[in-house]
């Protein structure tokens, strides 16, 4: 039982990182209609800019708002050079640019700074506290406490702000959007620099519990989307809980069936909710029009 | 639905061609050329080897062109499919001294199962589903090969893997690989033309269309990928008895990136696309072999290509080189069908061609369609017309399944139909043109409705490819279009475009044909024209059901006229009655 209970906290900390970046992945799709297939490399770059910055001597704050910036820069890069050349195409050129961006940056990445994992310490002095047979490992609590804010802070941002609302406008309708004065790039440009950001910030938050490495983008990313698909694609409190649940199936996974198979686990799940609920728990069915 | 006895004979193609293994036959000489030189040139390993590789690999890239350039959907796992067959050869020749043969095809099988299995679970959903799966299968598959050692060997790899005793030597060996290769891509090459890549390409170009033309659109996407393992898989087989020996980092994500990006390069829906591709990736990085001496560096730069080639030349190297020759095709003036297009709508019912009873169609709150009559008698035009938001296109994508009814029953010809998918409500004699046209656009107008002539079920068509063109281009004459037969869709104007949808749903000899706002954005030229085509049609004795606006048209085509608004009927008899009704008067014009 007591093993139970520390694996529930590891598995929602975890959890709590795979929902950050299918959060990155429901915004861009519901404003372009693409699932953007290098999301988890933002989680990578941010964690391998924030190690740079650590090595170069910068206070860890500091560090920390280095890496959002540049995760900030890359996102209007990516736009720019990925998404708007080829927004008036179909869906699959635009998925097959993003793996090949994904690609870029991840061996990229490998290129400079070559295949050693990185280690990021922690941001906190004390490496946690013990809550009765609990043992909760402070980055875990600073992950699950800054996706609660940021879930917070997104429920105020899109349904109580006007860029919030100009936002949602734009994903659900761009001609209309545009019809009423809405700069429908100006919005798809901020939903690209929010996104590349919340990877980043799901990228430096994971990286003192996992190592750094070249393989954590694609890793999160999987695991991500498989989360979005067991929330309901294009739901965003479905991509937090898929995320959640995600998080604990994993840990309880490898603790009680695999470990070398971990990585596994989501697939696993993921193809049972394509074959038995492939709306995903809050999803609706939707038809084309014909 | 059977053909009635009273179907006339098909008359002999007049087209006479040579039979396709003759026309063929510099393709199988050139091919034989290459293989004896394979079998008898003194290559050095070093060239032997790349020669290997790029044999191997052009057979798994041409997996991609069938599933990406042909159908339209992706795959980021050939390296896993690849893998499987491979292994099966490593594991399967050295440690249960199984022979070559049967590893192989047994591999190959595997392959193909898997890739359908994934294809199940997947191809319902959009494309970005079925590229997460893959990648994801692709991890599994890696992990699996690293960590089930008892079988793979792990991350040593499996080696002294055996060949059969017919190929012992290297030289013979790349012989029978090359002669793979090119039955492999000649049987790739001619697939766009058979029943199964047109589907493959309706599919890609348009999928409703593709469903309601009577094409099984998820049992083709299952093909497409379940063919593209299994080229994978054989590819993968054919590999690992060249190199003897495997190991999982051969069959990464990566190699599943390289693959793709070889396909892109070449041309992603040709077979000569992805020989180019393939050759150029296997060779260009040897020629620049010191960008492997920094790990990542290659890679990235292929996912830079990737990016630029998707954006700058997307139909790669051979899609320029294609493109001419389509234009060039383009101005070959087909010969005119021998006879008139013969229209002999079964007849298995009895008076009533289409009985609809009780329809509904509710969105959430929304009655779009609710609790609606229509009694369609045989032959001549029956119009359905209503304001706008009246419910109109909804019904008629009720009736033609791109909607399942909320509530309701629709009997066509004697068999119910309320809850058949598209594709078997078109086989079973639905015909459909649409408001806003949904023509393949990649393909020519003759292409386009071959498709519509292969409907499952269609008497009116001979065995073999002849009486399809033959039928095709019938109905294409019937349209006034015969002559630009061979010309892509784009090329023509809207108004051509509509009467090509038409000719596409006639080819099927459809029972009852719906035609969705035909004269919307026509001239009035074109619309003098459509009226005249409506009539010959007719005249044959297809029923038809219209919906559209312009009043002139209904109520000089129709006989009939069914009334909606607000989702309801609201009247229904002889069209001059009908439009006098008091009812529809005041729903067009507003009541005082």
């Amino acid at each position: 039982m007591d093993l139970a209970l520390q694996l529930l906290f590891t598995g929602i900390g975890i959890g709590a990182v795979y929902a950050l970046v299918a959060l990155g992945f429901v915004l861009i799709f519901r404003a372009t209609n693409v699932v953007n297939f290098a999301q988890g490399e933002f989680s990578m770059v941010a964690a391998y800019l924030m190690v740079v910055a650590v090595e170069a001597g910068l206070p860890y704050w500091a560090a920390f708002i280095v890496a959002l910036l540049g995760m900030a820069l890359l996102g209007v890069v990516f736009n720019l050079g990925v998404y708007y050349p080829l927004r008036h195409r179909t869906y699959l050129p635009v998925i097959i640019a993003t793996i090949g961006a994904s690609i870029l940056m991840a061996n990229s990445v490998l290129a400079i700074y070559g295949p050693q994992p990185q280690v990021l310490e922690g941001w906190f002095e004390t490496p946690g506290i013990q809550v009765g047979p609990v043992y909760l490992d402070s980055q875990y609590l600073l992950i699950i406490g800054v996706t609660i804010c940021l879930v917070i802070f997104n429920f105020w941002f899109f349904e109580k702000t006007l860029l919030g609302k100009k936002l949602q406008a734009t994903s659900q309708d761009k001609e209309m959007a545009s019809l009423l004065g809405i700069s429908v790039s100006t919005m798809i440009m901020i939903t690209f620099i929010y996104s590349a950001v919340l990877g980043g910030l799901a990228g430096i938050l994971v990286a003192p519990v996992l190592f750094v490495s070249i393989q954590m983008g694609s890793t999160i990313a999987l695991k991500a989307f498989a989360a979005t698909i067991i929330g309901g694609f294009g739901d965003v409190a479905g991509a937090i809980i898929g995320g959640l649940a995600l998080g604990v199936i994993e840990t309880f996974g490898a603790a009680y069936i695999s470990v070398p198979y971990k990585d596994g686990f989501a697939f696993l799940v993921l193809i049972a909710f394509l074959i038995f609920r492939p709306q995903g728990i809050f999803g609706e069915r939707v038809a084309e029009k014909a | 639905m059977s053909a009635p006895s009273d179907n006339m004979p098909i008359p002999a193609p007049a087209i006479h061609s040579k039979p396709l293994l003759v026309r063929h036959l510099p393709y199988f000489i050139g091919a034989a050329v290459l293989v004896v030189v394979a079998a008898n040139m003194n290559f050095d390993g070093y060239v032997h080897n790349i020669l290997l590789q790029a044999t191997t690999f052009a057979i798994a890239v041409f997996g991609l062109s069938v599933v990406l350039g042909l159908c339209g959907q992706i795959n980021l796992a050939q390296a896993a499919f690849f893998g499987l067959g491979a292994y099966a050869v490593g594991i399967g020749t050295t440690d249960l001294h199984v022979s070559f043969w049967l590893c192989l095809v047994g591999g190959s099988v595997i392959s193909m199962l898997a890739g359908a299995f994934l294809g199940m679970s997947t191809l319902r959903l959009g494309g970005h589903y079925l590229a997460m799966v893959t990648i994801s299968f692709q991890q599994i598959v890696t992990l699996v090969m690293i960590n089930a050692i008892w079988l793979t060997h792990g991350p040593d790899g499996v080696s002294n893997i055996k060949r059969p005793d017919l190929f012992q030597t290297s030289q013979s060996y790349l012989a029978f690989c090359v002669a793979m290769l090119a039955i492999v891509g000649y049987l790739v090459w001619h697939l766009p033309d058979t029943k199964l890549g047109r589907a493959m390409r309706a599919v890609r170009d348009n999928e409703l269309a593709a469903g309601v033309n009577g094409i099984d659109v998820f049992r083709t996407k299952i093909y497409a990928f379940a063919l593209c393992a299994l080229l994978g898989g054989l590819a993968g087989g054919l590999f690992a008895g060249g190199f003897a020996y495997v190991s999982p980092d051969q069959f990464s994500f990566a190699e599943s990136i390289v693959f793709l990006t070889m396909s892109l390069l070449g041309g992603v829906a040709s077979p000569i696309g992805s020989t180019i591709g393939t050759g150029l990736l296997i060779l260009i990085p040897e020629w620049l072999r010191f960008l492997k001496s920094v790990p990542g560096l290659y890679l990235a730069i292929y996912g830079l290509f990737v990016i630029l080639i998707i954006r700058f030349m997307p139909d790669g190297i051979w899609g320029f080189v294609a493109d001419a020759f389509t234009r060039w095709r383009a101005k070959i003036k087909t010969p005119p069908a021998a006879n008139a297009l013969q229209l002999k709508p079964a007849t298995i019912g009895g008076d009533t061609v289409l009985e609809v009873t009780g329809l509904s169609k509710h969105f959430g709150g929304l009655k779009a369609v609710d609790g609606v009559d229509i009694a369609v008698k045989r032959g001549g035009v029956h119009a359905l017309i209503g304001p706008n938001g009246s419910g109109k296109t909804t019904t008629l994508n009720v009736l033609s399944g791109l909607y399942v009814a909320t509530a309701g029953k629709i009997v066509l010809d004697g068999t119910d139909i309320t809850h058949m998918p598209p594709h078997q409500r078109t086989a079973s004699g639905l015909g459909r043109t649409f408001q806003n046209i949904r023509l393949f656009r990649s393909m020519t107008a003759l292409e386009n409705v071959e498709i519509g002539a292969e409907r499952p079920g269609n008497t009116m068509v001979g065995k073999g490819d002849d009486a399809l063109t033959e039928r095709a281009m019938e109905a294409l004459t019937f349209v006034g279009l015969g002559s630009r037969a061979n010309e892509l869709i784009s090329s023509f104007s809207y108004g051509h475009q509509r009467l090509i949808e038409i000719a596409r749903a006639l080819a099927s000899n459809p029972t009852l044909l719906l035609l969705d706002e035909p004269a919307a954005g026509l001239n009035s030229t074109e619309k003098l024209e459509l009226h005249e085509l409506l009539k010959r049609i007719a005249a044959q004795g297809l029923t038809i059901l219209i919906i559209d606006h312009d009043m002139t048209l209904v109520s000089e085509a129709a006989q009939h006229i069914t009334v909606l608004n607000f989702g309801r009927r609201i009247a229904d008899g002889e069209s001059m009655a009908v439009l006098r009704h008091p009812d529809v008067v005041s729903a067009y014009l507003g009541s005082e």
